[in-house]
């Protein structure tokens, strides 16, 4: 494990909408196209994070304002894609970043339904699972992920976690006093449902108004316990059971 | 600019966060719009009432920079008698004829300056006729150098009060009805400009093709000079008019020209029957004082660049060498010249025109008449492949059986494929290297022209006809196994060398008399030295903010043109925070290279008879001028009048409110069969289009809509429509639209917005539709889709001839266009009403 967890701070302020985090991410991982749709929502023909869109910019357009926010995997504290992954194709890196291994991932799907953000999909033609690396390759050889490298306008910011919260605090901090009060950061707070996220993001409305969940959970979160009930539920049932072998007369 | 320069836009975001204010106008709310201070809807085509209005508000407040005004404008100078203005002539200048649609500009000279004598070439209005227009300004022909002034600016001849009295009706009331802006949006505007110019402070404009293709698109931009100039933003940090290109070059392609009526480095192309011989048309081409006075150095050593050893004193420099212009010769007279048989050849390089220019069906027609097209391209763009899958041919207008036009492809190199310079917007040139050779039978535009004229003068014989060709310079070292023509070696041909083949360090080097070559006098310096300056990459953390040592601009790597401006007449700054060029006591100092002479002292005053530079006083920055002031009023150069003038665009829904005169009086219109126009104020062309870009997508897409990762962000050619206006017609978020002009009928996938908005013009509703035109019928794209351009029609600026496509009129229909003749059925019955 490095010393230093690292992540993405994706200040939406300033976002662009130029998309070139998008093409960058699939340049960089050869992720394929994710079709010719024309969706008639705004600018955004690429629809939601997928198995072939590891970057998404969303655009909402709202009275008077146009709000673009480029979405990522959160790499989560609390992952559980990883932690119902059966294989091991799912592991946390040495940067405490969360990437899938395609040459180990079976195609089980069972980390689709366990991210409380809705990204790690497979792809319907070799049915694996697949999502953004936190360009884990670029990360080794101490690059910075390709989408981060391709922003403009430093919307995308790539460091050191520590860091990444520090600045973004006082970049809220500094819009409130300007004025912009609806500012705000999600995934910034360690005891939030997931732990906080390796990817957080600097919002000026709901989260919901990006298609982001408003209180994401760890859907695992509960799994421990749901274990102890089923582990004493099972273990009731056997000591029924051999109560009922044991009350039985020889 | 968010939307088309997402890279340079981060120095918008950069200026915001360090507090820049920001506004925005425009028709379309775009990703610009999205991340500004403030953004103004404005209806296509009326951005001359708002910069009017900026004048009127800054003249009627009495906030002009009085001193630089006063110092460094032709404000004081007084003008013709004879000349009327438009508030005299309802909306025409003097000089206007009726019968041939041309100005003659006599009346609007410098008091005491005799205008230049009207030669009648082919139907007069020489430069109208042949697009002079460009060179005769920046030289101001027929401008003394010290006119007759009044520093009181009383006088109602000075021009002072002429601009206030021309724009004494571009009033916020003004703008509201004919632009669609609020009053209070107008003075928000009004004030932020205001207030951040002077000493202290400078404001920037930016524009790009929104303000230049119109029928009045050189006096958008010579208004935004006028408010500059005024307020004191010119030739000082911070400051300027700053022209986004629409691609990587486009600067390097005017100053070494792809233009019919240009020479390299801004020198006017000869005219057959203007000009006698060098001298004659060295007398007729520009004036004697300022900077152009030294033309003969420029042009000589052109012309010895071009033909070395075969140019001398005794034969003119071989100037007799050159083609001559015998009129219009640009892109639309060409496309017509096609359809009437007289041009015959076409090459078309790195361009699209089938897609990318106005009335796309007038430009395949062109095509399918010519008797060869050369197309060099990276993709096989609609412009080669139209004699299978146009338009027309669905239609039945074309038949591919008959079309004569004998296609070659010439797969082209990628910019990573080739070595040279890109010259950027702000003149810097930068040296690209490159990275690997391009595949198969891809080559560079270098490879081919200089293979092409190699193979063509091998094929020549001693005729005398020939000898223009088999007596130029071509002789390029050629490396590697693909035998690519050195760039560099080019590069230091453009720079020049002395006698001694010493490269030069200077275009004041540059002689008269045939001891020095040069292929761009502007470029003189690139290679001084015998370093490759272009290719300099210091980076800015081991220099100062102006980083002269990144590329190299020209003229001679200043950074701000005319930055004498940026200090008082003294010499002094005119703040210690705007603090830039200035005279230190001995000569002109700061952070950028003078764009003066480093040691004529501000005192210094022309004697009389004094030619070029020494004419100008110590006092005198805009050292290409005449008279080394900038100009408020133009005396000379232009074709449509000496004050830019609000007119409504060719194809407009709405009626000039300023004056009887309808629309632009000189703009050039082609009627013809193949370019007919929607009346203007039409009901049945009730609404505003204007055509746009998007991040996407280059152009007309043939460098994106082949690549999947972008062609997947924006797959289908869509339109940008209100909700009112969909509400108004029938039409669904994410269906089909019809939209048809005299030209043209396309189908477009509809995205409804709230972006858009309906304008309230005098009580009045106005709607918008925006189109970006990135889809094409091929170009290897895997998405396809209508042509937006087949919908302008060709009327064009008097001045450059740039077409008026943002800002026409149409009709939409709910749903998908009809199919092969009942497509032109539907446009007929458009065009016969």
């Amino acid at each position: 494990m490095a010393e230093q967890r690292m992540g993405f701070f994706t200040d939406t302020t300033v976002c662009i909408g130029c998309k070139a985090c998008e093409v960058a991410c699939k340049e960089w991982n050869d992720v394929p196209d994710d079709g010719f749709v024309f969706r008639a929502t705004s600018y955004d023909n690429t629809g939601a994070l997928g198995a072939s869109t590891w970057r998404h910019v969303a655009f909402v357009e709202q009275d008077g304002r146009w709000l673009m926010s480029s979405d990522v995997c959160k790499h989560c504290t609390n992952a559980a894609c990883l932690d119902v992954c059966p294989t091991g194709a799912l592991f946390r890196t040495e940067f405490d970043t969360v990437v899938v291994q395609a040459d180990v991932c079976n195609g089980c799907g069972y980390c689709v339904p366990a991210c409380p953000y809705g990204v790690i999909d497979r792809r319907e033609d070799d049915g694996r699972a697949w999502k953004c690396t936190l360009c884990y390759d670029r990360l080794r050889g101490g690059m910075e992920p390709a989408c981060a490298k391709a922003c403009p306008t430093k919307s995308i910011q790539f460091g050191p976690l520590d860091e990444l919260r520090e600045r973004a605090a006082k970049r809220v901090e500094r819009l409130h006093a300007e004025g912009t009060t609806q500012a705000r950061l999600y995934g910034a707070n360690p005891d939030d449902g997931v732990g906080g996220t390796g990817a957080f993001f600097l919002l000026l409305d709901e989260p919901e108004t990006y298609g982001l969940p408003p209180d994401p959970v760890v859907t695992t979160r509960d799994l421990p316990a749901m274990w102890r009930w089923a582990g004493g539920a099972a273990l009731a049932l056997a000591a029924g059971v051999a109560a009922c072998f044991a009350g039985r007369k020889p | 600019m968010a939307e088309c320069h997402p890279v340079g836009y981060q120095w918008v975001m950069e200026a915001r966060a360090r507090g820049a204010k920001v506004f925005h106008v425009d028709p379309r709310f775009s990703r610009t719009s999205a991340t500004v201070d403030r953004y103004l809807a404005i209806r296509a085509g009326t951005d001359i009432v708002l910069l009017g209005a900026l004048i009127n508000y800054v003249l009627s407040n009495g906030l002009d920079f009085r001193e630089y005004v006063l110092a460094y404008t032709n404000a004081a100078t007084l003008v013709n008698g004879d000349f009327r203005d438009t508030e005299d002539l309802d909306g025409l200048f003097s000089g206007f004829d009726e019968e041939t649609g041309r100005y003659d500009p006599s009346t609007w000279a410098y008091e005491g300056d005799v205008p230049e004598e009207e030669e009648p070439v082919e139907g007069g209005g020489h430069h109208a006729e042949a697009a002079g227009s460009d060179s005769y300004g920046a030289r101001g022909a027929g401008a003394s150098a010290s006119p007759p002034s009044d520093p009181t600016l009383t006088d109602p001849r000075c021009v002072y009060q002429i601009l206030k009295r021309h724009y004494s009706r571009y009033t916020p009331e003004m703008v509201e009805e004919l632009c669609g802006i609020p009053p209070e949006r107008f003075h928000e505007l009004a004030e932020a400009v205001t207030a951040n110019s002077g000493r202290e402070r400078t404001t920037a404009w930016v524009y790009s093709v929104g303000w230049t293709q119109h029928s009045v698109g050189v006096q958008y931009i010579r208004a935004a000079a006028i408010l500059q100039l005024l307020l004191g933003n010119m030739g000082r940090p911070g400051g300027g008019i700053m022209a986004l290109r629409g691609h990587a070059s486009i600067q390097g392609s005017t100053d070494i020209p792809t233009l019919f009526n240009l020479l390299p480095g801004y020198i006017a192309m000869p005219h057959a029957h203007r000009h006698d011989g060098l001298d004659h048309y060295l007398e007729q081409e520009g004036a004697d004082t300022g900077w152009w006075g030294n033309r003969r150095a420029y042009v000589v050593s052109l012309l010895k660049a071009w033909w070395g050893d075969a140019a001398t004193e005794d034969n003119d420099y071989r100037f007799d060498y050159l083609p001559r212009l015998t009129g219009d010769h640009g892109h639309y007279a060409t496309v017509m010249g096609q359809i009437d048989g007289t041009v015959k050849g076409y090459f078309v390089v790195g361009e699209n025109p089938a897609v990318g220019s106005a009335n796309g069906k007038a430009q395949r027609l062109g095509l399918a008449n010519l008797d060869w097209l050369v197309v060099r391209d990276l993709m096989l763009v609609e412009t080669a492949t139209f004699w299978k899958d146009a338009p027309e041919i669905e239609t039945g207008e074309l038949r591919t059986g008959e079309i004569g036009t004998e296609v070659f492809f010439l797969p082209a190199a990628s910019h990573v494929e080739k070595e040279g310079t890109f010259t950027n917007t702000q003149r810097l040139l930068q040296w690209r290297e490159k990275a690997l050779d391009p595949p198969d039978d891809c080559r560079s535009d270098l490879w081919f022209y200089y293979h092409l004229g190699k193979r063509i003068r091998q094929r020549l014989g001693d005729d005398e006809i020939d000898r223009p060709v088999t007596e130029l310079t071509w002789d390029y070292p050629e490396i590697g196994a693909q035998r690519d023509p050195d760039a560099a070696a080019v590069l230091r041909e453009i720079n020049g060398t002395a006698a001694d083949g010493r490269p030069l360090a200077s275009l004041r080097e540059l002689k008269p008399d045939g001891s020095t070559s040069c292929g761009c006098w502007i470029y003189c310096g690139v290679y001084a030295d015998g370093v490759n300056m272009a290719a300099r990459r210091t980076p800015h953390t081991e220099q100062g903010p102006v980083a002269l040592e990144w590329g190299w601009a020209w003229p001679a790597n200043r950074r701000i043109l005319y930055n004498r401006a940026s200090a008082d007449p003294q010499g002094r700054p005119w703040s210690e925070r705007k603090k830039y060029v200035y005279w230190d006591g001995t000569k002109w100092t700061g952070p950028d290279v003078p764009d003066f002479e480093e040691d004529k002292a501000p005192d210094y005053r022309p004697q009389e008879g004094a030619r070029a530079q020494d004419a100008l006083a110590g006092t005198d920055p805009f050292i290409m001028q005449s008279d080394g002031r900038g100009w408020l009023f133009v005396p000379s150069g232009l074709a449509d009048g000496p004050l830019p003038t609000h007119y409504e665009p060719h194809e407009s829904p709405v009626r000039n409110a300023l004056y009887g005169q309808q629309a632009n009086p000189a703009r050039r219109t082609i009627d013809r069969p193949e370019n007919p126009y929607n009346p203007a104020l039409s009901p049945r062309f009730p609404y505003v289009y204007t055509t746009s870009r998007l991040t996407e997508h280059h152009t007309t897409g043939a460098m994106s809509r082949p690549l999947p990762y972008l062609a997947e962000l924006q797959p289908e050619a869509f339109c940008e429509v209100s909700r009112e206006m969909a509400e108004e017609i029938g039409l669904e978020n994410g269906d089909w639209a019809t939209i048809v002009t005299a030209r043209a009928a396309i189908e477009l996938r509809v995205l409804v917005t709230g972006r858009v908005r309906p304008l309230r013009l005098n009580g009045k509703v106005v709607h918008q539709i925006v189109m970006p035109y990135h889809w094409g019928y091929s170009s290897g794209g895997v998405v396809t889709g209508d042509v937006v351009n087949d919908l302008p029609s060709i009327v064009l600026d008097p001045n450059v001839y740039i077409q008026e496509s943002k800002a026409g009129t149409c009709d939409v229909l709910p749903g998908r266009r009809p199919r092969g003749r009942a497509l032109l059925d539907l446009i007929e019955r458009y065009r016969d009403g």
